[in-house]
């Protein structure tokens, strides 16, 4: 049986190896802070099962201080030419696809097929883990593929990956430390503190403020909490439905499914649903990590207003 | 419970809009929070690398870095600007609003590994919207490139979150009735995700225009420019 604790390990292998390899380069700026980095974030993947909860917590806080002020910025790695690029792609055509492609199918297929797959009793994944552990799957196997027809070398690779994850930077991080941060938010009660400062202010009568207060009020949630699934329950329990369905006689089934998608709505617009929002900008290495929120913004509030009426005038009707 | 505990939130508003390092702020919003809540430093500290773990799956994104560099290095991204070139009524928009179609359909089917930020948009969606517009106005200023690659990660996300709520199957669908179920109203999937459907639709539309007068203002810009 394949447990996502193995692909983990493989992450722990990657980031201690960049960490080496920032070691290495004598020509760094800053290069203890990011081997140190690197590393302590290889080893909360390496051993994050084994390790007691208050160690790894000790381990994330030297992480962060390492990091500083500022960032610990990128580091040059060499990598190929304009020039040179485009006489490779003449060269290997459609080929190139073929390794980016391998990333999505092995991922979809895997899904698929590896919980079916039963070998002494036990499927070779779990459902609810089958996606994680065929991503990680698909990188090896896509990793080889590439090797193979582009005629480069293992180490190749590593630089390469050395190179894009030192783009990143530290905020590679930052979704992890922000569901932390919303564990923390949950176990402190800031959920009661927002549902009863919203109820305080709206009339339980004015039916349309009740929905606003409702819609609104998942997006706003979602935003603090960076997670519409933090948000739903205490919203739902504060307005939905002691006011939307008990006392309004509205329907759950329409109150539950438009309430949780306003808050998607929230999702689009907030730094703090960093793995959505912070993680692409870093993928793509835009200089502003908040130029995807800020895409996503009309839409968010074109829909979040489309979601309130929706609520508005199906709510009681069905 | 105390309003106090709201103590975080304004750490990371303040700290986010000074952009001093977001790791720190963030780290610094959950102590103030723990502190504020009553919480033992030794349970804080506890917390963050319970929930640090728990959401390692968060980081497992990285693990494609080293093939997308290999692809970046042996010129993925000029094959696929060389390939969108070839197609005439090929422009960013038209390329991301059929992303969009694709990736709303096949995640309310279930099939929400199909995309996703580091699987297909930074190898391929990202490449090909910014190779559209290339084809037609030649290279790019930063400003208008980066915003085009925005929009490819923008459409994913909407892609995906508004088309996994009609999927039964769907956490998001399994939460609802879950806590409807604990609170004695007794549903099923199918009766939430039917109620998904007007939303996606209407996500559909409002994103796709969107994509369309992106196409419109590219063009303008350049011809602007041009005259």
């Amino acid at each position: 049986m394949i447990r996502l604790e193995y692909i983990y390990i493989l992450g722990g292998l990657l980031f201690c190896t960049v960490a080496v390899l920032e070691f290495l380069d004598r020509a760094n700026a800053k290069r203890l802070r990011k081997t140190l980095f690197w590393g302590i974030y290889g080893i909360t993947f390496l051993f994050g099962a084994e390790l007691p909860s208050f160690v790894t917590g000790c381990l994330v806080i030297i992480m962060v201080l390492v990091t500083g002020w500022k960032d610990l910025g990128t580091s040059k790695v060499k990598t190929t030419a304009e020039p040179e690029r485009r006489q490779s792609a003449m060269r290997l055509r459609d080929k190139l696809f073929i390794p980016a492609l391998c990333i999505p199918a092995v991922t979809f297929l895997g899904t698929l097929v590896l919980p079916e797959i039963v070998i002494a009793g036990k499927p070779l994944a779990v459902a609810k883990d089958a996606t994680l552990v065929s991503l990680g799957l698909s990188v090896p196997v896509a990793l080889a593929v590439a090797l193979w027809l582009f005629r480069q070398r293992f180490v190749t690779s590593l630089h390469e990956g050395r190179r894009l994850l030192t783009a990143v930077g530290t905020v590679a991080v930052l979704p992890q430390l922000l569901a932390a941060l919303g564990a923390l938010f949950a176990a402190a009660g800031v959920g009661q503190v927002v549902a009863a400062s919203v109820t305080r202010f709206i009339p339980a009568d004015a039916t349309f403020l009740v929905i606003v207060a409702f819609t609104v009020g998942m997006a706003l949630f979602t935003m603090i909490m960076g997670n519409a699934f933090a948000a739903f329950p205490v919203m739902v329990a504060g307005i939905g439905l002691p006011l939307i369905v008990h006392k309004l006689g509205g329907d759950p089934a329409i109150m539950g499914a438009i309430g949780m998608l306003s808050g998607y709505c929230g999702t689009l617009m907030t730094p703090m649903a960093a793995n959505f929002n912070i993680v692409p900008a870093a993928l793509l290495e835009l200089p502003d990590k908040n130029g995807v929120v800020k895409v996503q913004i009309p839409t968010g509030l074109i829909l979040l207003a489309v979601n309130t009426l929706l609520m508005y005038l199906l709510v009681f009707r069905f | 419970m105390h309003m106090l505990t709201l103590i975080g939130v304004l750490v990371v508003i303040v700290g986010f809009a000074l952009r001093v390092n977001p790791l720190l702020v963030v780290t610094v919003a959950g102590i103030a929070t723990g502190v504020a809540g009553g919480l033992s430093p030794v349970t804080i500290v506890s917390e963050f690398g319970r929930a640090f773990t728990e959401n390692r799956y968060m980081g497992l994104v990285w693990l494609t870095l080293p093939v997308i560099g290999l692809l970046e290095r042996s010129g993925l991204k000029e094959r696929a600007q060389e390939l969108i070139g070839r197609i005439k009524s090929a422009t960013t928009g038209r390329v991301l609003l059929l992303y969009l179609a694709i990736r709303q359909l096949t995640a309310s089917i279930g099939l929400t590994s199909l995309g996703g930020q580091a699987q297909m948009v930074r190898p391929l969606i990202a490449p090909m919207a910014e190779a559209a517009a290339e084809a037609r106005y030649g290279e790019l200023p930063d400003k208008t490139r980066y915003h085009v690659l925005a929009h490819a990660a923008a459409v994913d996300n909407v892609g995906v979150f508004f088309g996994e709520d009609i999927f039964l199957a769907m956490g998001s669908v399994l939460l609802i009735k879950g806590f409807l179920d604990e609170n004695g109203i007794h549903l099923t999937p199918l009766h939430i995700a039917l109620w998904a459907i007007p939303t996606a639709i209407a996500v559909f539309i409002i994103h796709g225009i969107r994509l369309l007068l992106l196409d419109r203002r590219l063009k303008k810009q350049f011809q602007d420019h041009q005259a």
